[in-house]
């Protein structure tokens, strides 16, 4: 079972390309372990959940793969190339804590976002790419909204805000960081019918979520994160109780242990932190 | 709708304000102590005022072009630099310009005899603004210290360091270093023609470049990660933006002084963000306030030839932005508390239609909860007042203010009774309230004794729409004009 999606061969990139292939990735902060050695290859059109405990690094998984926290180790691929080769596939809703929502700017306005790659440098966003703007609003209800200040919307309105911007970006590969936490019911049920309406077309989404009771009902494929993954396959196959209580169990202890009195040790590697841009 | 707690950008504002009227009353009681007030503060002839406001001096002409461009241009990298939340790196990068300026001074003095060439002055104070900067970001990656700390470090390291040169500055023997000291306080008096192009080309370039970029400095402003993503190369024009703002300082330098300048950089975006959720209309108007303190400053100071231009203009600043905090169209206090009051009059009214709705409704009998109610026999205001928490004072104002509505009146024996239209509007609240309370009933399975408390907390902010929802939920009560109270009436 793990064969087919925990491999280390190499010959993987020369046949079909995976729309993500991770080979060997380990992350550090402050030269402090958060991944460790993970492998990945996640299949075509499927809804994906990343699950695991809090500090399991499923935040960080999406990161690196994005290039937005350096990798210690690994090489990552979208579609068998490296991702700044395809940019372009790729969209990224990250998670809804990281940007101050006082911002002056209307959810149309943030949705746009989204197009600036289309658009390039120095070019105002057009009417015509406002317009696009809220078309993508519509597809998360909320195109009433768009000309709404984004502190006046609800967690839940905001969350939709950011997907809206993701679609914007009409990519291959959707990465959602935590989408489902702390929005209402209808979110959650507009997430739902998004994310099926995107599988539907053949995307591939890549979604952090922390509720075990809705994995099987909502996902395809799972991916069980501990610092390393534990399992990752077809929900129906990998998400057992016995690869849960390893992923949330305490066996890790030793390991989480270990590489903490490493991380306390004087340098042994250079633990850069080139991508943190705050 | 809520609105907005004050934002850190206008707190940040509010502190260089309040810096500037404390160095600024500071100044003035000392002068007061010493009685100089009388001598010193000359208040300036109708002539002279007049000299001054149709611009007929040269020299205050150059110096109030320079002033309002200046703040035109801060107005603008300003807004960007508080909405990337780096007020307080400005400052320290401010402050870091000195020991620049004193070198730079030290060694034209050295080399070519004079050290007073603004241009080479200029040049080592941005020199040292990106040094203290980078200090600031080495400090940052590499030690543990958190944000704040490192910035104070640097500021106070940067600052000494430039006092400490200063002093030896003015102790060489061939240079004249008079001067000096007009880049700590500022000193607009000595602006030559030359001066204020140099802030014009720098204030029209700014301007330019921060309307060129708008799309990519608010990116990155509002969501550094996701521009990332998209391949938007981040660093560099985060080091653009910053680049901006040093410029924009040093050449602000002498005009403002370097512990001055970042208020012109932080309290107009800060008093534009009570105007505005809009960037685009922010970024006007920030350059907006920025001109107009750096004009009303600088010609108050042409004016009375004893108020320091830096200060005048911070402070001119800071009386827009006070004006802004209180009287601000998004977030004012003004506004807030009339939205506040607004809302306990509108609490106050819905209480009472009600109480005296369910009070005449018991009162018309006991087996016929929920009849029309005739108008007779209304309560007095004695009766009332134990029905809720309301002290008599605002029982009483409550009451007039209903009179006054004619949605009440008052009979010779001090009853209240309901006028046509005040019962036609007590229904409609009764109606809400009794919606409310089915609806805990039916979807919240909470008891039909707790639900008055809860109707009562809510019922006020029910809009049309939510009604339009409770009554699709609530199928057999929607038709009725006031439906029956699920709980026994007191």
């Amino acid at each position: 079972m793990f064969s087919l999606f925990k491999s280390k061969s190499e010959t993987i990139v020369e046949q079909e390309p995976f729309p993500i292939w991770v080979n060997d990735l380990t992350v550090a902060y402050h030269r402090k372990p958060v991944l460790w050695d993970v492998d990945l290859t996640l299949p075509e059109g499927k809804l994906i959940a990343v699950v695991g405990p809090n500090g399991a690094g499923k935040s960080t998984l999406i990161k690196s793969i994005l290039g937005l926290v350096p990798r210690a180790t690994g090489d990552v691929r979208i579609y068998g190339r490296s991702y700044e080769a395809q940019r372009r596939l790729v969209g990224y809703v990250p998670q809804r804590e990281s940007v101050d929502w006082d911002f002056p700017v209307s959810a149309a306005d943030v949705v746009a976002m989204g197009l600036y790659g289309q658009i390039g440098w120095i070019k105002p966003v057009s009417r015509r790419h406002r317009e696009q703007a809220v078309e993508e609003l519509r597809k998360v209800g909320m195109e009433a909204y768009a000309d709404r200040q984004i502190s006046q919307l609800s967690g839940g309105q905001q969350q939709r805000v950011f997907l809206a911007r993701a679609l914007a970006q009409d990519a291959r590969v959707y990465f959602m960081d935590e989408p489902f936490a702390g929005v209402d019911v209808a979110t959650e049920k507009a997430i739902v019918a998004l994310l099926k309406e995107l599988k539907t077309a053949g995307k591939t989404c890549v979604v952090v979520h922390h509720d075990l009771q809705t994995v099987t009902a909502y996902f395809d494929h799972v991916v069980l994160l501990n610092m390393r993954v534990v399992a990752a396959g077809p929900v129906e196959e990998v998400f057992t109780e016995e690869n849960l209580k390893k992923t949330y169990g305490g066996k890790l202890t030793l390991l989480s242990q270990a590489l903490h009195k490493y991380a306390q040790q004087p340098v042994i590697g250079k633990g850069g932190t080139k991508g943190e841009h705050r | 709708m809520m609105p907005m707690p004050p934002t850190l950008s206008s707190l940040a504002g509010l502190r260089s304000a309040l810096f500037a009227t404390l160095l600024t009353l500071g100044w003035a009681s000392i002068a007061h102590a010493g009685g100089l007030v009388g001598e010193h503060l000359q208040w300036p002839t109708l002539q002279e005022l007049l000299r001054v406001l149709t611009l007929r001096d040269y020299n205050t002409r150059v110096v109030i072009v320079g002033t309002t461009l200046l703040g035109l241009a801060a107005g603008l990298t300003g807004t960007f630099l508080i909405l990337r939340k780096r007020a307080l790196l400005s400052d320290t990068l401010s402050h870091a310009t000195l020991p620049g300026i004193a070198l730079a001074f030290i060694v034209m003095t050295l080399l070519l005899g004079d050290g007073k060439h603004l241009i080479g002055l200029i040049a080592g104070a941005a020199i040292f603004a990106v040094l203290g900067t980078s200090s600031v970001l080495l400090i940052q990656r590499y030690s543990r210290l958190k944000n704040d700390a490192a910035l104070g470090v640097v500021l106070s390291v940067y600052f000494g360091l430039g006092i400490a040169i200063m002093g030896i500055a003015t102790r060489m023997a061939s240079g004249n270093a008079a001067g000096l000291n007009s880049f700590i306080y500022g000193k607009t008096a000595s602006m030559l023609f030359a001066d204020a192009l140099l802030i014009a080309i720098t204030a029209l370039l700014a301007g330019a470049l921060c309307l060129l970029f708008f799309k990519e400095f608010s990116l990155i402003c509002f969501d550094a990660d996701f521009a990332a993503t998209q391949g938007w190369p981040v660093a560099r024009l985060d080091f653009f933006m910053m680049t901006l703002v040093v410029v924009v300082t040093v050449v602000g330098l002498q005009a403002v002084g370097l512990i001055l300048v970042v208020a012109l950089l932080i309290i107009p975006p800060s008093t534009a963000r009570f105007w505005s959720r809009r960037l685009s209309v922010m970024l006007g108007l920030s350059a907006a306030f920025g001109a107009a303190s750096g004009m009303i400053g600088a010609g108050i100071s042409a004016l009375m030839a004893n108020l320091p231009a830096g200060a005048v203009i911070v402070l001119t600043a800071a009386s827009l932005f006070f004006f802004s905090l209180v009287f601000g169209t998004t977030g004012g206090l003004l506004r807030m508390a009339m939205e506040r009051f607004s809302l306990s009059r509108k609490v106050m009214r819905e209480n009472l239609l009600r109480e005296l709705y369910e009070w005449q409704e018991s009162a018309t009998q006991a087996g016929e909860i929920g009849s029309e109610p005739l108008p007779h026999a209304g309560p007095r205001l004695e009766e009332l007042l134990p029905r809720r928490s309301w002290s008599a004072h605002s029982l009483k104002r409550g009451l007039r203010q209903m009179v006054r509505n004619r949605w009440m009146e008052a009979t010779d024996s001090g009853r209240y009774l309901f006028t046509t239209a005040g019962l036609e509007l007590a229904r409609g609240v009764v109606r809400k309230h009794r919606l409310w309370e089915a609806y805990l009933i039916t979807h919240a399975d909470t008891a039909p004794g707790q639900v008055d408390w809860g109707a009562d907390t809510i019922e006020h902010v029910l809009d049309e729409r939510i009604i339009a929802e409770l009554e699709s939920r609530l199928p057999g009560l929607a038709p009725q004009k006031v439906p029956k109270s699920p709980h026994l009436l007191r």
